[in-house]
């Protein structure tokens, strides 16, 4: 309705009442927009979020939220933690992409990213058919996060969350011929794509080659083998390294001879995602396969490395001594900064990805966290968000 | 003139000032590396109790037109805001919380409830004030720019304003910051003083809009018939925070004391001297735990500003390690109680309103301002330990480490014994004008005795003169 009485129209009144939420704001909009504007005006400078979280933390939409209503063991290393988002979350997000998820440890927030394993919009039967999201953890050897979640987070725990997002997804309606290649926990992004064809009651002609050590820790073996007998058209293919020793592409032509023909999804191990894009490419077929990178969770690799600033598209090699300030500044970025010696917060900017490392006290940090350049120095290589 | 020389005037070497600096860095690392899950629910809980504390107050002011119901929800609206302000605002802004990688709470996101946006205030604050503190001309926290806290600015006739130029800067303390935060950010951006409409004013307009709309316009008017004592309340409650945060700014940096450096030490100033220069420009006040969270630990400015950015509820244990700290090199630790503090810095206004001629002390041995001059031409008391004469003696003067005691003799003590050694002048000084003063009045008598008998005879001889004629 954009009834105009001189001047005054009703957008333009809404507008005004959702201006105080709008910025503060990264969940989408929601319908109590107007009324949260409303309400700014009496708790500036907070947002009315500010005083509802206190009562439940779910209720902000100054930052999407979620609550952690069941942790479910996979294998012996793995678990699927189910989620209950608040206020804001786009439950409409395409199988296989990832959500950024962060977990308070010792007081501090941890974010990483991981694949949702759920189709859109999915209702738990067990959670009064509330609508859910999960994601599956496999805890790495030097994974802190990881280890954390498989070993120690408890039912009931809040976590933030950032919007699903990522390329690596399947097209709607799914291509007739599909082929997924997988190892290891590299499984996730592709089980939130069959449990979407799944439940849609479209599955194509679909071959899935998974690699794991195994058959224990073949994390959702069973639903896989469930799958595997409900639709004809699709076949789980298990390889364990355990016994046969790494999966060769080679064998490709004698376990899906028709792998030319297909479109390809690629999810696990670096080493085994070079492999494949070479031999894709090899066939003359790039363009038929779709890889994700899991951003392997370890520790900072060493001193020095190549930052780069993402926003000013430069990057610099470094050595371990050099501060983000200074590279940042030797690369000619525009470099926010005041005390040059980490005292007034001035130069806080957001590393995007890989490590560094604060000169005082040594400590690590990464991806998902805000740091002072003045004071800090890449650890290995590393994105920043300016 | 102030401070020029901190080595001189600490009475470190740099090889003393060094390891002081390292050991610093050391205090800091292990409280950095201890912070964990206790700390972040302390600063959850002050959140909480805040929050909780302001709904309470807002609530019962709908009720204000009751003399009792205005009084708790106007207190309860002060505590609220001062804890706002103090512990939350000022130390979050700090980035003392970024550890957390908390978005909501950290110096990136925050915003307060005072009329200055704190975007501008980092700047100004974060920046300027902790980086060049108590430097002449550089810090321009040192009175703020409308007071004379220091003889080593000169004085002008407006000075004499001063002690109602105090009480306006007092009541109005968030405005004088807004303002003062918006000419920061101008200069900083190269926008000339008198250009009044720009980018920087319009943000310092947008914040101050927003928080005189809410206090004086929104909650009165949400109040409905009590809308006149909840104006009033709202009123109170930010006069009682703003005299609050002026009483707390004023202790931590304007007792005697807390010294003033010049440009010279600045220019080559090392992470040490930078440390002391920290440690010697700030005054602490006692307090116990209710008032050190009402201060927002800023009853701890030492330490808050050797460590700006370590959160405020580790400043009373950090506190113990710098004393320590203070008494293994013999320096001052400047505190007293919150009366005191504050009474020193109230005489140093008033006393600064005055022109130079008026004043004894000179910028080198004043109470509010001194430098290692203070100390020349002091004759000291030789340490006892030592034979008379010594060549090590001679050659360190009397400062350094006592080789058989293990004692240091540095500033601290040096500072008492110029004291005395100052007293004791100063006696000396009035005896010998005592005395001069004496014999001129005696000089006086003898010359109008003289007068009086040249007088006398003159008289005798006009009186025998007219006889004889
Ligand atoms: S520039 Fe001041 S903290 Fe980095």
């Amino acid at each position: 309705m954009a009834s105009k009485t001189g001047g005054f129209s009703v957008r333009g009144l809404r507008e005004w009442l959702e201006a105080p939420v709008a910025e503060g704001a990264t969940a989408g909009r929601t319908k109590l927009n107007a009324l949260r504007g409303a309400a700014a005006r009496i708790t500036t400078p907070l947002l009315p979020d500010d005083y509802l979280h206190l009562v439940n933390p779910l209720w902000s939409a100054r930052e999407l939220r979620g609550r952690i209503v069941a942790v479910r063991k996979e294998t012996s290393d793995s678990v699927t933690l189910v989620i209950k988002p608040g206020w804001g979350f786009d439950f409409k997000f395409s199988p296989g992409q990832y959500i950024g998820i962060g977990v308070l440890v010792e007081g501090r927030w941890h974010w990483r990213s991981y694949s949702l394993t759920c189709p859109p919009d999915w209702t738990d039967p067990e959670h009064k058919a509330k609508r859910l999201i999960s994601i599956a953890v496999k805890a790495m050897p030097e994974g802190f996060l990881s280890s954390h979640l498989v070993n120690g987070v408890a039912v009931g725990s809040v976590v933030r969350l950032a919007a699903p997002q990522g390329g690596f997804v399947l097209p709607e309606p799914p291509p007739a011929k599909v082929l997924f290649l997988t190892a290891g926990s590299g499984i996730t992004p592709v089980m939130a794509m069959l449990r979407t064809m799944d439940r849609r009651g479209v599955v194509p002609d679909v071959v899935h080659v998974h690699s794991s050590r195994t058959a224990d820790d073949v994390m959702f073996g069973n639903e896989l083998r469930e799958l595997h007998d409900k639709h004809p058209s699709f076949t789980a293919d298990l390889h364990f390294t355990g016994e046969h020793g790494k999966f060769a592409l080679a064998e490709l032509d004698e376990r899906v001879p028709d792998w030319r023909e297909r479109d390809t999804w690629a999810c696990g191990p670096i080493g085994m995602l070079d492999e494949i894009e070479k031999h894709w490419a090899a066939a003359g077929i790039p363009d038929q396969l779709h890889v994700e990178r899991f951003e392997i969770e370890r520790s900072a690799t060493g001193e020095g490395g190549t930052v780069t600033f993402a926003r000013a598209g430069r990057s610099l090699e470094v050595d371990g001594a050099t501060t983000l300030l200074q590279a940042g500044e030797s690369a000619g970025v525009q470099m926010p900064f005041g005390c040059r010696m980490g005292i007034c917060q001035t130069c806080v900017v957001t590393v995007t990805e890989g490590h560094v490392r604060d000169l005082r006290n040594g400590n690590e940090r990464r991806a998902g966290d805000k740091v002072q350049t003045c004071i800090s120095a890449a650890a290995g290589d590393c994105t920043l968000d300016v | 003139m102030a401070i020029t020389d901190i080595k001189a005037f600490a009475h470190l070497t740099e090889a003393d000032i060094e390891t002081l600096g390292q050991e610093l860095d050391t205090i800091r690392r292990d409280v950095e590396l201890s912070l964990g899950e206790r700390d972040a629910k302390y600063i959850r809980r002050v959140i909480r109790a805040q929050r909780v504390l302001e709904a309470a107050g807002r609530a019962t002011l709908f009720g204000s037109r009751n003399r009792w119901a205005w009084l708790a929800g106007t207190g309860l609206l002060s505590v609220a805001k001062i804890i706002e302000n103090m512990e939350l605002g000022h130390n979050i802004s700090h980035g003392q919380w970024d550890w957390m990688n908390d978005p909501e709470i950290h110096s990136t996101s925050w915003e307060w409830d005072m009329t200055g946006a704190s975007s501008q205030w980092k700047r100004a604050h974060n920046y300027s004030h902790h980086t060049y503190t108590n430097i002449l001309d550089m810090d321009e926290d040192l009175g703020f720019g409308i007071l004379r806290m220091t003889r080593d600015e000169e004085w002008k006739p407006i000075n004499l304003a001063q002690p109602f130029a105090n009480l306006v800067l007092a009541a109005l303390f968030e405005w004088g910051i807004a303002l003062h935060d918006l000419d920061a950010a101008k200069s900083q951006l190269g926008i000339p003083k008198d250009q009044w409409f720009s980018a920087p004013t319009k943000d310092f307009l947008r914040k101050a809009g927003k928080q005189v709309v809410k206090d004086f316009v929104i909650y009165p008017a949400l109040t409905g018939p009590a809308w006149k004592s909840t104006l009033k309340a709202n009123a109170s409650a930010n006069l009682i925070r703003n005299l609050w945060a002026y009483a707390v700014i004023f202790c931590g940096h304007f007792p005697d004391g807390a010294q003033k450096f010049t440009e010279e030490q600045f220019e080559n100033e090392t992470q040490g001297e930078w440390y002391l220069r920290q440690m010697l420009g700030s005054a602490n006040f006692e307090a116990g735990p209710a008032m050190a969270l009402m201060s927002g630990n800023l009853s701890f400015q030492i330490e808050h500003h050797l460590f700006p950015d370590i959160p405020s509820n580790r400043y009373a244990q950090v506190s113990v390690k710098v004393k320590e700290l203070c008494d293994k090199y013999d320096l001052p630790y400047t505190t007293g109680s919150i009366g005191k503090q504050y009474l020193l810095a109230f005489r140093t206004i008033h006393k600064l309103a005055l022109p130079d001629q008026f004043l004894k002390r000179t910028s080198d041995d004043a109470p509010e301002t001194s430098s290692e001059r203070k100390f020349a031409g002091v004759t000291l008391p030789a340490m006892p330990s030592l034979p008379a004469g010594s060549e090590w003696l001679a050659e360190h003067n009397w400062a350094g480490v006592d080789p058989v005691t293990g004692e240091r003799r540095g500033l601290r003590s040096a500072l008492q014994e110029a004291k005395v050694a100052l007293k004791e002048k100063a006696l000396h000084e009035k005896a010998v004008l005592r005395e001069a003063k004496a014999s001129l009045q005696e000089k006086a008598r003898q010359e109008k005795d003289l007068l009086q008998t040249k007088a006398g005879r003159e008289r005798r001889l006009s009186r025998i003169l007219r006889r004889n004629r």
